[in-house]
């Protein structure tokens, strides 16, 4: 049996996006396939040591679940943000959700390669010393050598 | 059923009761089964899919007092 590819391009640095290529990379790890996500723009966010700023907004998120009917206004205000992000976490923790930091250690685990693409590292002026190890560095062409052969290619 | 190892699962949800059967095959050889119990709901038809695709064999599948009950044999 020859091992399916799956390839990710993670390009959202937000809470709620952050979650679905971290878990269909570690299912699809789980499940004998070789992943690689390719982290670009703020995607490049959830390759950071530090995730406590990979948030949730309920602004110009109408789709968002809210416990009371929030008018726009509300949302805007200060501090909503944080208080949007922590509600979400306790939501998440309450459901045996696992944390961010454990769904990207557990791909890591299992040998999902992490690629930031250079030229957003660049761009945004990220310092690689605030990302995890290991994360390789590569432009699209780079990707594309294992992306073209996969089974299964996402863009999240 | 005889088992060799035994996962919890319980409250634990998607995906980490299949990430971590997947864990816990790891150190176990072939033909010994693993006891997995779940509460998550989607665990049921997700633990099929996982033998399924990774050739290891779902002995049984069963539900007692809201916990799912599996057994997993290694290939």
């Amino acid at each position: 049996m020859t091992t399916k590819k799956m390839a990710i391009i993670a390009t959202k640095g937000t809470l709620d996006m952050a979650y679905p290529p971290f878990i269909l990379a570690s299912t699809a790890a789980a499940l004998g396939y070789e992943v690689q996500i390719f982290f670009t723009f703020y995607g490049l966010q959830l390759l950071r040591k530090d995730l406590s700023d990979v948030m949730i907004s309920p602004l110009a998120n109408p789709a968002m679940p809210m416990p009371i009917p929030m008018p726009v206004m509300v949302q805007m205000l200060p501090g909503m943000e944080s208080m949007a992000t922590m509600m979400m976490k306790n939501k998440l923790k309450k459901h045996g959700v696992a944390s961010l930091e454990e769904l990207r250690e557990m791909c890591l685990e299992m040998d999902v390669k992490f690629i930031a693409c250079q030229m957003t590292v660049d761009l945004f002026e990220f310092d690689k010393k605030e990302f995890i190890e290991p994360v390789e560095y590569g432009g699209a062409s780079m990707f594309f050598g294992f992306a073209g052969e996969t089974d299964i290619c996402l863009f999240v | 059923m005889n088992f060799n190892k035994e996962f919890d699962a319980s409250g634990m949800s998607c995906p980490l009761p299949i990430v971590k059967t997947k864990k816990a095959l790891v150190d176990m050889e072939s033909g010994q089964v693993l006891k997995i119990i779940a509460t998550d709901c989607g665990a049921v038809k997700d633990m099929q899919a996982f033998a399924n695709q990774t050739g290891n064999t779902l002995l049984s599948n069963t539900e007692e007092g809201g916990k799912y009950i599996f057994f997993m044999q290694k290939k």
